[in-house]
């Protein structure tokens, strides 16, 4: 019989472990890497107005963050741009979209759906392309759910006085709709498919860093001859974000992003007709209890926080753990990220793939630092990681104090804080300690436990022995200072309509 | 051993979420393993089997058939490595230990009653000292199904201890009978009975009843394993067995041992496969990638 594995350095400045599990290369996998053969796209794209694509005068590049090359030029939305985006959306407004019988908006967004699908590998290759995000989750969880949510609003639109029974829904008019990167096909699906099952027209605008399958969506607008202007797409940065939200005759304001920008766009539209909804950062409790599935909780934890390479507003961020457990936790923990793979995000077989951006890195990297200084030991990935690009190893902190930086601000990248509780009160206590109010995690294997701890949670989306599962059918918001409104699920209609 | 079985304490094990064991199991699904790793995996994967036939009909001249395609799995493939072990019934393990002499493959044995083990445990325990003196390198128990569901884990531990004693110094390899204990708290409560009661392995299935070894039901197990590992620095061994037909799915196998287990378990010391017609679709696959081509059934030989 061969022998023991040998001694691994398990935690930084702790003493060896004389047993320990070998996480090594004696099998490795070979390279499986998605081609990019059947995927075409420009080298520039402007805007989307009218159903045409339209120049810009300034253009910037979209980086791939996995090689760090410019990946496509991009045209950068004035205010002048704004508002013929936005002049175009309220004359479909006016003309087709208000006017149209809810089941002919339908048959529209039922074809999106289905185009997104026909179209699904190249909308896979292209998002992780421009964001990072490894192949295996743009392919089984981007792409499928945006083609979701269309589907599951395409049904509501011949159904809404059934959807809110007694009122007499009716659409606002148009919406300047502001996304972020970490989701980019994703993000528009939820915004534009609610939107324009409730009648509504559309500006939206993705974000700097992720326009690529903003503009493919254009193209399937396009060919799925959705009358011109019922949603324009601009490219740009904050600045064009701005222009929508202080354009006159927008109507209603949805944003995704962070709580910063939140708080400035709310100031901006104080006084002013305009609704709005936030969809906000956060700093997710997961909570673990001893009598958990710790197995299962472990790879909960991992969904958690290392999903989409820790860049989700829901994000498990804060772990939880009932001290009786808290030690076999922190092991098997340690284990578990060793076996992610860390690389290329078209490889079939990565795991966690490239942060979105240089300035992100920056940001999780300055994080990580104070969590150091601050006196938290730091646990990380032994992996190798790619000479370019934008990579950072999946990293966990423990001995982590609710005053630390890393324990209180949104680190938005493969970053865990570990911190432990000794009663369910204090459990509650700590996962609600935070200004933020998007997603909490609980497990255990009591129902009625993980019911009174749901009921307590200020969080507006809550999983019971799972994490990070999205569904159109659920609506998804936050409490607190990670915004208001929901989106998905009946609710979702809500911000879109006025009951009348 | 257990001298009142009354007085056992069943070991408090953690609880088992079946939904999140199946996610998982799916992940170990969509590793691409292409190329030279699957060529390797593939080779590992005969490496490991132990290639089994456990019929009524079977005669010494159906094992010296088998034994020979364990030796020489294919014609013209010279780095195809021999298989682990034959896996066999008790009274034909005279004929395989002679069919294999001189070469490293085990002969395995299914004593203990197999596949129900519906008999005393005095004539279970005679039949694994006979089997071992035969010259069984390897015994395959099984343990009493009734006894576990009726919550007597006293008694199972028992039997496995003195299974273990008498089998001596042939490993043993418990069968759970996953398909009959159904839920994974039951399968991760007999793992953890059975590797406290002295199992060098512990094996899924017989093969003799429908539900078989699944990926989701291994995984539990070697969680087990590990959790065991780290605790008392001692190994053990995984056999499933029953239902694996394509190497894909063994690929799947060792993709789970190595992001489980890790590195020290990729080795038929430690992880074997129970099968009888997986052999051939794992060689045809190995051929496919020297060749370029499919063979056709014809090409390779039966067992």
């Amino acid at each position: 019989m061969s022998a023991q594995p040998e001694l691994r350095v398990e935690r930084e400045g702790q003493p060896k472990k004389a047993v320990d599990l070998l996480f090594g290369d004696l099998w490795g996998y070979a390279p499986a890497p998605e081609s990019t053969g059947p995927v075409r796209f420009e080298k520039r794209y402007g805007h989307f107005i009218d159903g045409e694509f339209v120049a810009g005068d300034k253009w910037f590049a979209s980086v791939n963050p996995a090689t760090e090359e410019p990946l496509v030029e991009v045209a950068e939305a004035d205010e002048a741009m704004v508002d013929r985006a936005v002049q175009s959306s309220r004359k479909a407004y006016d003309k087709y979209w208000k006017k149209m019988k809810g089941s002919e908006r339908a048959k529209y967004i039922f074809r999106i759906a289905r185009m997104i699908q026909e179209r699904a590998r190249e909308l896979a290759i292209l998002e992780s392309m421009d964001g990072g995000k490894p192949i295996k989750e743009s392919r089984d969880i981007d792409v499928p759910l945006a083609a979701a949510h269309f589907f599951y609003y395409a049904g509501w639109a011949d159904k809404l006085e059934y959807a809110f029974p007694g009122g007499k829904p009716q659409p606002i008019g148009v919406a300047g709709q502001i996304i972020p990167w970490n989701f980019p096909l994703l993000m528009a699906a939820w915004k534009l498919a609610p939107a324009l099952a409730a009648g509504n027209c559309c500006v939206l605008k993705p974000a700097e860093t992720t326009p690529l399958t903003a503009m493919k969506l254009a193209e399937i607008l396009q060919e799925a001859d959705l009358p011109p202007g019922v949603v324009n797409i601009v490219n740009g940065f904050g600045r064009t974000g701005a222009a929508i939200v202080n354009h006159a005759d927008v109507d209603k304001i949805a944003f995704t992003g962070s709580t910063d920008v939140g708080k400035i766009i709310q100031r901006a539209l104080a006084g002013t007709k305009k609704r709005l909804t936030l969809e906000l950062g956060g700093k997710g409790a997961n909570i673990i209890f001893e009598d958990a599935p710790i197995d299962q909780a472990v790879e909960g934890i991992i969904d958690g926080i290392f999903f989409n390479q820790g860049h989700v507003c829901c994000a498990g961020s804060r772990l939880l753990v009932e001290e009786s457990v808290a030690e076999t936790v922190i092991r098997k923990l340690g284990h578990r990220i060793q076996t992610l793979r860390v690389g290329d995000p078209l490889d079939k077989n990565t795991d966690v793939g490239a942060i979105n951006s240089k300035p992100q890195l920056e940001k999780i990297q300055e994080l990580v630092d104070s969590g150091v200084d601050q006196g938290a030991q730091k646990h990380q990935s032994r992996c190798d990681l790619p000479a370019k690009g934008y990579f950072f190893r999946p990293t966990f902190f423990t001995d982590v104090s609710p005053s630390h930086r890393i324990a209180q601000e949104e680190i938005f990248g493969p970053v865990l804080s570990v911190m432990t509780f000794r009663t369910p009160e204090e459990a509650i206590e700590r996962a609600n300690n935070t200004p933020y109010g998007l997603s909490a995690g609980i497990w255990s294997d009591k129902g009625s436990k993980l019911f009174k701890i749901a009921g307590a949670m200020q969080a507006g989306v809550i999983w019971g022995n799972t994490f990070n599962k999205f569904d159109p059918t659920s609506p998804f918001g936050g409490y607190k200072e990670s915004g208001f409104g929901r989106e998905g699920g009946r609710h979702g209609l809500l911000p879109y309509l006025e009951i009348g | 051993m257990v001298k009142n079985p009354s007085s056992y304490v069943p070991p408090r094990v953690p609880t088992v979420d079946e939904v999140g064991v199946k996610e998982r199991a799916a992940e170990f699904a969509s590793r691409s393993i292409k190329k030279a790793a699957k060529v390797e995996g593939l080779k590992l994967v005969v490496r490991m089997m132990d290639l089994t036939t456990l019929e009524g009909s079977d005669t010494p001249g159906k094992v010296l058939q088998l034994c020979q395609k364990a030796r020489h799995p294919i014609h013209g493939f010279d780095d195809v490595p021999p298989v682990a072990a034959v896996c066999v019934y008790p009274p034909l393990v005279k004929p395989a230990k002679a069919a294999l002499e001189g070469t490293d493959i085990k002969v395995a044995a299914v004593a203990t009653y197999f596949p129900s083990g519906q008999a005393d445990l005095a004539d279970r325990l005679d039949e694994v000292r006979r089997t071992v003196a035969d010259g069984a390198d390897e015994i395959d128990m099984v343990i009493s199904r009734g006894d576990f569901l009726a919550g007597h884990y006293g008694k199972i531990f028992d039997e496995v201890a003195a299974t273990a004693e008498a089998c001596k110094p042939a490993h043993l390899k418990v069968i759970l009978e996953v398909g009959e204990l159904q839920t994974f708290d039951k399968v991760r409560l007999a793992s953890q009975i059975a590797i406290d009661a002295g199992a060098d392995f512990i094996k899924t299935s017989t093969g003799k009843i429908p539900s078989a070894a699944s990926v989701p039901v291994t995984l539990v197990m070697l969680e087990t394993i590990r959790d065991h590992f780290l605790k008392t620095g001692k190994m053990v061994g995984m056999k499933p067995a029953g239902g694996i037909r394509e190497a894909k799915d063994a690929l799947r196998y060792l993709v789970m041992v190595k992001e489980t287990l890790g590195d020290a378990w990729l080795s038929p010391d430690w992880f074997r496969f129970g099968a009888s017609s997986l052999l051939n679709d794992v060689l045809m696959q190995i051929v496919k990638e020297k060749t370029g081509r499919y063979q056709s059934h014809r090409y390779f030989s039966v067992s």
